[in-house]
């Protein structure tokens, strides 16, 4: 990211993008008092990431630099940002809003589109596998769960659902992601 | 005899499936039935499918709370991404009628419809505030001589506008669920800290979030514990499981058995080691099961 900003690049769209998004637009009303990224357990491990920057950046609609930061991707949801404004940004909704945003671009992590086809593939973000079935039959469980495992119709109806949001589009393999 | 209806999600049943069969057996003990929520999928898990697409997370999570409503039954989550999610589609849903308009469009074309007449629990918040820590402490055969590191994981308690558990810096309703089954609950530092599992961080950068569940069993270790209680198979697979990694990346070993409420409750109840799982975790957890046994009154 460069150190000089242009003015000239900030796209107001953006901005009022991610402002429809409630309780993301009280970044406005943010005066830096750094609550949110001085408290981040990931901000501690990886500097880079930076929640307060981000906002701010979104503030300026900052489009390109920000939706194209591999950061973006580094919050874990834990929501102590958000308890914590003085100013009630919500600011882990508008960093999934962003998110979205860059989803809609295009922009997705190659490991996350891997576990989006597996939601398409099997209904589940984690499916099962032959160790786990052995563990089941120990514990006197039924090798496969009650779930879209078992019941072929519920998938059905999950791929349906999937296929109306085109959300097996999204993740499909050819896209490339970044 | 009061009823719910279990859903799964996907780690628990597929990866942990002690987990599944310890909150059978622990809420039967407690005169609760369990419903089979048939056909149930992935919640979708919040951080990563809400990330994508608003729409299919609403969508998958609205369908499965239909499955609910079907059996006239609250949801019983165990895991606390399941719980965020559900709850946070189901609220929303509920809150916005536009929006449930929508969603009823994409579900009718499945012949389902989302109607907004139950609730979605987790099993620590209602073991806490249906059951009672009291009732449970009664319930308790075999109480535990155990120092235990209590990790609630963020999404049990926040966002709090959606959930309404209390302080969510300072929270002590899981801590004397811990202690109805006889375990101490220790206090260590950074206490409410994250995993580091959630939100699509594991799947996307499992090495950097590897050092924030590192920092959290350092601490835990520091208090003197015997085993660190979760209440949600995710945050679960990131300590177990993250001890492997981090063994294996950073030369570390940390030796800190984790086991999920369900587990350490299933052996207050006096249901043995194996009967609940809590052999099959990824770490070896004979000391704990060695301990326990010694220790059964």
């Amino acid at each position: 990211m460069s150190d000089s900003i242009k003015t000239s690049d900030f796209d107001q769209a953006f901005r009022d993008e991610v402002f429809e998004e409630p309780g993301a637009d009280k970044i406005a009303l943010c005066f830096n008092c750094t609550g949110c990224s001085s408290g981040c357990p990931m901000t501690e491990q990886e500097s880079e990431f930076n929640i307060r920057k981000f906002l701010r950046m979104a503030n300026l609609g900052m489009k390109e630099q920000l939706l194209n930061s591999p950061y973006i991707w580094y919050c874990t949801t834990c929501y102590k940002c958000q308890e914590r404004c003085p100013q009630g940004v919500q600011n882990v909704d508008a960093l999934l809003k962003i998110r979205t945003i860059a989803v809609e671009n295009g922009i997705m992590l190659v490991p996350h589109k891997k576990v989006g086809q597996l939601v398409v593939k099997f209904g589940h973000a984690v499916p099962i596998n032959d160790d786990t079935k052995e563990k089941r039959k120990k514990l006197g469980l039924d090798e496969v769960p009650p779930t879209v495992h078992r019941f072929e119709e519920g998938l059905d109806e999950v791929k349906k659902l999937i296929k109306i949001a085109g959300f097996d589009e999204m993740v499909a393999e050819e896209e490339g992601g970044k | 005899m009061t009823k719910l209806s279990f859903f799964l999600g996907c780690i628990a049943p597929n990866r942990y499936p002690g987990i599944e069969a310890s909150t059978q057996k622990t809420l039967n003990k407690l005169g609760v039935e369990l419903d089979d929520l048939e056909g149930a999928s992935c919640c979708p898990a919040p951080g990563v499918f809400r990330s994508f697409d608003k729409t299919t997370w609403l969508a998958m999570a609205s369908r499965n709370i239909t499955l609910s409503e079907e059996l006239g039954d609250d949801i019983l989550t165990i895991c606390n991404g399941c719980f965020g999610s559900l709850t946070d589609a189901n609220h929303m849903l509920k809150e916005d009628p536009e929006l449930k308009d929508d969603v009823n469009t994409i579900l009718s074309q499945i012949g389902r419809e989302f109607k907004g007449t139950q609730d979605v629990r987790h099993i620590v918040e209602y073991l806490y505030q249906d059951i009672g820590a009291d009732r449970i402490k009664e319930a308790v055969t075999n109480p535990l001589d155990l120092k235990v590191a209590v990790h609630y994981g963020c999404h049990l308690v926040k966002p709090s506008k959606e959930r309404h558990l209390g302080s969510v810096e300072n929270p002590t309703f899981f801590d004397e669920l811990v202690e109805a089954t006889g375990a101490t609950s220790v206090d260590y530092e950074d206490k409410m800290a994250c995993c580091g599992a959630g939100g699509g961080a594991r799947t996307a950068v499992v090495d950097t979030t590897l050092k924030l569940v590192d920092k959290k069993l350092d601490n835990m270790e520091a208090a003197e514990v015997d085993c660190v209680v979760d209440a949600c198979p995710f945050c679960h697979l990131q300590l177990d499981v993250g001890q492997t990694e981090i063994k294996k990346k950073f030369e570390k070993e940390h030796g800190m058995p984790v086991l999920h409420y369900s587990q350490l409750l299933g052996l207050a109840f006096g249901f043995t080691p194996e009967e609940l799982g809590i052999d099959m975790n990824f770490t070896n957890t004979s000391k704990l099961i060695e301990k326990v046994r010694g220790g059964a009154k």
